[in-house]
């Protein structure tokens, strides 16, 4: 095993090292106000300007990104980020504006929101859009919120329980949560439906919706979904779609016209702003006409028509019965929402349908390379991603091993052991940015691991063997917790 | 995989030992979860649980679950030294594994040994 230590900053750090040298004072020495305010015990490290900069490109250099290779981390969409957005992005108009300024001065910013949402309505078919959500699981907070004001609002206090099919995002079930709903879990069918005698006898008049990731986790289209929504409508629920997946589908099925009624985006996922690494999401919520007047606040909207070569005076509106702000100010307005745009734009209609037809292209063409080599539980033509099992009959290789093992491929690994209800999963979603060469490599590698899995199980035991450290103890790192290099006695005692 | 004679089994893969009133996890589980990490249980001593209500949380490398009570009663004791080594799950599940232990227990919905065996291995791929 390769391992390249590299020691912590501060374990590179030298008592009396400086960065820079500075010159004596040629100020009146004053006293700082609150001296409390400093504390002149924290152990900071010393080094010089160049032994930092060198100790953080070695690390730069361990990791992996979607512009080191192929990253196909299932229900992530770890798409190529095409790099004009980091041009638009960085244009002086929307880098040094303020969302404090008066909207006359931000006009542009305030189109550019204002088209996005309308872009977003008529991608997803609902009649109204909020870009406030930071990420997707806070519109999913949003949404459910919203579900919960409608109840509301018809004084229909016994609603508790939401249900989430077990194909569903980890994320569904922790929102609910957060509003103190019960959740009830709905099964999935041999075909990887929602079971629909399941669901039928949970619909009832305690239901505040339904939470459906579709394409659900196993990459399935629900085959039912008209009559899913329906059941749901009937007992007086409201219908929640998770955005993540909608990478497949792109200018091809609409959630709004299927009725769904509140629909959260992953900018972040099928807009191409770059995610990972703690990068800014960003999670745009759909609704159709009967949740409009729940929207937060503000939205940006038309404050004043315009005539002739007037153009229109964009402003901010706040719907009738909002549940108000969800963040600070508008949303991550350069971070995600002009990426987005750029890249909608770039693409147009027949270009984002493009995407999506290729990225389900993509993942069946994987599939269909796989098959037979490894189990794949719910094998039908999949959508933009799909489950195999990462394990062999009378092999104890697991798919940790398989996934550690691709890393010496130089591939990122897929997701593993989510969904929970395959065995061994191993999530794989290749998205539309790849080409033929990289799947038929990808479906080699796997391929050949396979193989391996049979006569050298111990070359996927101890993988990875060609990155700088090799296998982590997942059950030390998560039994025996030190989060800081100091432990707080020690801190005490310098 | 391990399933003793004299416990009761639930379809969510806890057990229910009718002479102690004590429950926990079955091997079967502990199995499935691999290498167990975290525990808390979320009842205390004197409080009436219900059959189904969550009466532990626990977290391993793979995965994380809800344990459910498989029976109903009151909390006679609970194996607080669990939380300290969640891994006890994994090497001892019917015996220091155990979590909770509920006087006058009632079992909900459970099988027998025989029964559950039959009900892991139709799930085995």
């Amino acid at each position: 095993m390769a391992t390249i230590l590299e020691p912590t900053i501060f374990e590179l750090s030298s008592p009396g090292r400086i960065g820079v040298t500075m010159p004596a004072s040629d100020v009146p020495h004053s006293d700082l106000p609150n001296k409390n305010l400093l504390r002149s015990d924290l152990p900071l490290p010393e080094l010089a300007e160049v032994d930092v900069v060198r100790h953080y490109m070695k690390l730069s250099k361990f990791n992996y990104s979607v512009d080191d290779g192929f990253y196909p981390l299932g229900s992530c969409t770890m798409k190529y980020n095409p790099k004009i957005n980091e041009d638009t992005c960085r244009l002086p108009g929307f880098l040094y504006t303020h969302p404090l300024q008066p909207i006359e001065t931000v006009q542009g910013n305030l189109v550019l929101m204002y088209e996005l949402q309308e872009w977003l309505k008529e991608i997803s078919g609902f009649a109204g859009m909020t870009l406030q959500p930071a990420a997707g699981a806070h519109g999913e907070f949003t949404g459910v919120l919203m579900m919960a004001a409608y109840h509301k609002s018809r004084n229909d206090s016994k609603r508790t329980k939401m249900l989430i099919p077990d194909a569903a995002h980890g994320t569904n079930p922790a929102s609910a949560g957060m509003l103190g709903f019960s959740v009830v879990t709905i099964p999935s069918d041999a075909r990887g439906n929602v079971d629909l005698k399941a669901l039928a006898a949970a619909c009832d008049d305690t239901v505040v919706g339904m939470m459906l990731t579709n394409p659900n986790t196993l990459g399935m289209f629900d085959e039912n979904i008209e009559k899913v929504i329906e059941l749901v409508h009937k007992c007086g629920g409201l219908m929640y779609g998770d955005g993540a997946n909608l990478n497949a589908l792109l200018g091809i099925v609409r959630p709004g016209d299927l009725g769904f009624d509140v629909m959260h985006f992953n900018l972040h996922k099928t807009f191409s702003v770059p995610h990972g690494g703690g990068g800014p999401g960003s999670g745009p919520v759909g609704v159709s006409e009967r949740l409009v007047d729940f929207l937060p606040s503000p939205l940006v909207g038309i404050l004043e028509d315009g005539e002739d070569e007037i153009p229109p005076l964009y402003g901010f509106v706040t719907p009738k019965q909002t549940i108000g702000r969800m963040k600070a100010f508008h949303g991550h307005f350069g971070g995600g929402l002009v990426r987005a745009y750029t890249y909608i734009a770039m693409h147009g209609l027949d270009g984002l349908k493009a995407i999506s037809q290729f990225a389900v292209l993509n993942a069946n063409y994987l599939q269909a390379r796989l098959r037979g080599t490894y189990t794949i539980p719910y094998d039908r033509i999949c959508m933009h991603e799909f489950v195999a099992e990462g394990q062999f009959a009378g092999s104890d290789v697991r798919a940790l091993d398989i996934a550690k093992r691709l890393m010496d491929y130089n591939f990122h690994p897929p997701t593993n052991y989510f969904p929970l209800i395959v065995h061994e999963a191993l999530m794989i979603e290749p998205t539309e940015t790849e080409n033929k060469d990289t799947l038929d490599r990808f479906a080699d590698a796997l391929i050949k691991i396979a193989e391996e899995a049979k006569s050298q199980p111990e070359l996927l035991h101890d993988a990875p063997h060609i990155t700088p450290f090799g296998r982590m103890d997942e059950v030390k790192a998560a039994r025996e917790l030190v989060l800081c290099c100091w432990l707080p006695e020690d801190y005490q005692n310098q | 995989m391990n399933v003793p004679s004299n416990l009761k089994y639930t379809k969510s893969d806890e057990w229910f030992d009718p002479s102690s009133g004590a429950m926990g996890i079955t091997d079967y589980a502990q199995g499935q979860l691999s290498d167990i990490v975290f525990v808390e249980l979320l009842v205390e001593e004197g409080e009436d649980v219900t059959v189904g209500k969550a009466i532990a949380s626990v977290e391993s490398v793979k995965a994380s679950a809800e344990i459910y009570a498989s029976a109903a009663g009151k909390v006679s004791a609970v194996n607080k030294g669990l939380s300290d080594k969640p891994e006890t799950l994994n090497s001892d599940p019917y015996g220091e594994g155990w979590m909770i232990k509920v006087a006058g227990g009632v079992a909900g919905d459970v099988m027998d040994a025989a029964e559950y065996e039959k009900y892991c291995a139709g799930r085995a791929h």
